[in-house]
């Protein structure tokens, strides 16, 4: 029984510690409870929270958009060549940082997993003091970030997040995206679609199984069938499955003549990689040439597939090779801070952090309430996608989709898309309460 | 009386572990981990590994699947809240017993083989409860995005009591008392030191004793006639319940459940926990929790930003030499230093922790010639 006697002693000492610890001031005396919101800034530094992945199946994406946010800070604090706020539509904000107050920021890694974004989260608000959480590279943990930020009373401008249960189902109110989401990415491809491949096609879907996945499925289903396509079928496979040759050997023979893959991530790269290389893309269904559509995009994605993406379409939110003043701005100084250009992540996370900032500018305040106002069918211009609103009704923005394809002839590595069209704003809006879910009220905490 | 006769000895442990769960967030701050959230972590974590010890570091049986009770409870736990109540004696309630339920139900077949076979049953069970949560089961547990509460749930007991939320989201309360921030944590806090009780009384009852001997050595057991099968399975499902009270804690503070609680990595943290600290001991494995949890919230928020502050001290070339080396060690690096910290345990300190604690703690007594424990024991830890 002797080492019950040790713990004893041990114990004894580590209250001896405690007891050294109970004289410490502590944090009870905390302000925080007479203020008018949660983590009013008091001092000269107001503290935004990055939750981004850092480890993980998604931590290229993530360390993109830590990237942006960094510039996106030195420019709201009016170091470096100020980047998009050069182009920006609204020009509220001075380069002296938001309502006069210097913008400092923590960081955490979300591991792509919900319960860990939510952790690092709530260290961020309840440690640290963050008056703002952003980031954010899957649905599934954007949407588990944005609950916890309703319930905690902060706002939550949302990262990297395609599925339509962000700002569909799953709205919150103190919750902003500014990425698009599979309706849109439906109805902007299917119009390309049938000009290249006819309305006469039978489509054969692979799909990542969980809710981003049925959701993409779902949207170009819907819009493919409206076109006059049929679908074979549509096989669900299981999230980072690695070796999809099961699933792509049946394609042949089912008839189909297009082959959709919603897969993102590394699942995209394999299962693409896999299919060019069964040769599908050689063969003829129902006398025309078998095509592959990948919905979702991205740069990062395109050169991990590397050549097997020419002549493949999809739709993505944002390109760095795009021609206009904010995009070619946003390129120019993220390329010179960090030697390449950025991807469609950190233009979203970049962009989230500007407007979060302009509109606690504008609203003089940084309360939820105050500052949902403010962004609550906020328009504005010049920050890479042309004109664009934050619509009031769901806390999405609506902007014009570009349609990309894999180059041809790409001139560098990171020259792998092109974009083949640019589908107008207002072809792929939807009413606010198609996609079902409450705002409620927003939450200012405390 | 007659049920709380205990050790004096035990009695003391007992009351300054309390004591130091109370006062967690004084104790912590100086550390940086005085904050609600991390505080529920070291509690709910505690619980489960405390749960996990009265398995492995009692019979020795390792399970690689704890945490599909885990999840199971959390699962309970939230459709609880949507179903019938916020507050969370209910859920809590629900969740031990879906635990132990699961438990039997995966024991049952698993304890059928034991060794390293007992392990792979248990871990295939677990990543067969998570991929049926994440994608199968999706309506029951709204898969890869998580179950979450809804301003529509039925709620029956809160609407038959005419408790109404209004239009904002409900928060789980216990009678009016918010469960998150710090009540949210002295709620977690009492159910660990309750649960801490409890595990104490069956690592001295006769129950104990018999688990001890399974574990050292299972055969001599059956030689002698006993049936170890009962024993065995009621550890697997008391610890079952012990996840499944945890699981139900998570979602008391923090009312969401996603299918990654029951991954496999999950699984794998809480038997990290429990060598880290110490099998078998006491106290070792909420301590191996704590430092877990440590590690994960603390170290993963150093930025280079401010590592340039702790370096500050130094001149300018030196101070990005030292921040470019230790910043492999944080951030996103942390699981590298975990990993350092726990081999360097395995390797010099095979009983964890603890076993550490319990060295320097023989040494301090034999330097002041104290040395009333007789022959210096680090036997503590199996």
């Amino acid at each position: 029984m002797s080492k019950f006697e040790i713990n004893r002693r041990g114990l004894l000492k580590s209250t001896a510690a405690a007891g050294a610890g109970l004289a410490l001031p502590t944090m009870f005396t905390s302000s925080a409870w007479s203020a008018g919101y949660l983590n009013e800034p008091k001092g000269s530094t107001v503290t935004f929270g990055f939750n981004v992945p850092q480890t993980g199946a998604y931590a290229d994406e993530g360390a993109d958009e830590l990237r942006a946010y960094e510039l996106a800070v030195e420019h709201i604090n009016g170091e470096g060549d100020g980047g998009m706020l050069n182009t920006f539509s609204s020009k509220a904000l001075q380069g002296n940082g938001v309502n006069g107050k210097k913008v400092v920021f923590v960081t955490g890694d979300t591991q792509t997993k919900s319960d860990a974004a939510r952790a690092s989260a709530k260290r961020m608000i309840e440690k640290d003091g963050a008056i703002m959480i952003t980031g954010g590279s899957s649905s599934g943990v954007a949407i588990a970030v944005q609950g916890l930020c309703q319930d905690a009373g902060v706002i939550f401008m949302a990262g990297l997040t395609h599925s339509n249960d962000t700002t569909g189902k799953d709205k919150r109110a103190n919750g902003f995206r500014h990425f698009f989401n599979t309706e849109m990415s439906g109805a902007a491809l299917a119009p390309v679609l049938k000009n290249n491949y006819g309305s006469d096609r039978v489509a054969y879907h692979l799909t990542a199984d969980y809710t981003w996945g049925w959701s993409q499925e779902g949207s170009i289903k819907k819009y493919t069938e409206a076109l006059g396509w049929k679908t074979a079928a549509a096989v669900r496979t299981p999230l980072g499955a690695g070796d999809f040759s099961q699933y792509i050997t049946p394609v042949l023979n089912s008839g189909a003549d297009v082959l959709v893959l919603n897969h993102y991530g590394r699942d995209m790269v394999n299962s693409l990689t896999q299919a060019v290389q069964f040769g599908l893309r050689d063969k003829q269904v129902n006398g025309k040439d078998f095509a592959i559509v990948v919905p979702l995009y991205s740069r990062l994605m395109a050169q991990g597939a590397g050549e097997n993406v020419k002549g493949i379409f999809g739709s993505t939110n944002w390109h760095w090779s795009l021609q206009d003043e904010g995009s070619k701005a946003f390129v120019k100084s993220f390329g010179q801070k960090y030697g390449f250009p950025p991807s469609q992540a950190a233009h979203t996370c970049y962009s989230q952090a500007i407007l979060y900032a302009d509109a606690c500018q504008r609203a003089g305040t940084f309360m939820p309430s105050g500052v949902g106002a403010a962004l609550e069918g906020f328009e504005f211009d010049g920050l890479g996608n042309g004109p664009t609103e934050y619509r009031a009704a769901d806390h999405q923005c609506f902007k014009d989709v570009l349609v990309v394809k894999g180059k041809e002839n790409p001139s560098s590595k990171f020259d792998v898309l092109e974009v083949v069209e640019v589908t107008p704003r207002a072809q792929v809006e939807y009413p606010a309460d198609m996609l079902g879910g409450e705002l409620g009220p927003y939450n200012n905490g405390a | 009386m007659k049920m709380f006769s205990m050790d004096k000895k035990d009695i003391l442990l007992f009351l300054c572990f309390s004591v130091a769960v109370l006062t967690g967030p004084i104790i912590l701050e100086p550390f940086g981990a005085g904050y609600p959230d991390l505080l529920q972590k070291f509690a709910i974590f505690g619980i489960f590994a405390l749960g996990f010890n009265i398995l492995f570091g009692l019979t020795g049986y390792l399970s690689f699947g704890h945490a599909a009770f885990l999840g199971m409870g959390s699962y309970t736990a939230v459709w609880t809240f949507k179903l019938l109540s916020m507050n969370p004696i209910p859920a809590i309630v629900f969740a031990t017993v879906m635990g132990g339920l699961f438990a039997a139900l995966i024991g049952f077949i698993s304890l059928r083989r034991s060794g390293i076979y007992f392990s792979i049953l248990t871990l295939a069970f677990a990543q067969m409860s998570y991929n049926l949560a994440y994608s199968v089961l999706t309506p029951i547990t709204n898969g890869e995005t998580g179950l979450q509460l809804n301003q529509a749930d039925p709620r029956v007991l809160d609407v038959m009591f005419g408790r109404d939320y209004g239009a904002v989201l409900p928060s789980s309360d216990f009678f009016g008392l918010d469960m998150t921030g710090y009540p949210g944590f002295y709620f977690c806090g009492i159910v660990l030191i309750i649960c801490f009780f409890i595990a104490m009384r069956i690592f001295r009852s006769p129950f104990g004793m018999m688990l001890r001997a399974i574990k050292s050595n299972q055969n001599r057991m059956n030689y002698t006639g006993f049936n170890t099968r009962p024993y065995t399975l009621a550890a697997f499902v008391i610890s079952g319940m012990y996840a499944g009270l945890a699981g139900g804690l998570m979602a008391v503070t923090d009312p969401l459940a996603g299918a990654e609680r029951m991954q496999w990595t999950a699984s794998g943290e809480v038997v990290l926990m429990t060598i880290l600290g110490g099998a078998g001991t006491l106290l070792g494995p909420v301590i191996g929790a704590g430092a877990i949890k440590y590690f994960e919230n603390i170290f993963s928020a150093f930025n280079e930003g401010i590592l340039m502050g702790i370096y500050d001290f130094l001149p300018e070339t030196l101070q990005h030499i030292m921040v470019s080396v230790s910043g492999l060690f944080v951030g996103e690096g942390w699981h590298l230093t975990l990993g350092a910290l726990f081999m360097l345990i395995v390797i010099f300190l095979p009983g964890g922790l603890m076993e550490g604690f319990n060295r320097i703690k023989t040494l301090v007594t034999n330097r002041t010639g104290g040395g009333s424990d007789g022959a210096a024991t680090p036997a503590a830890a199996e």
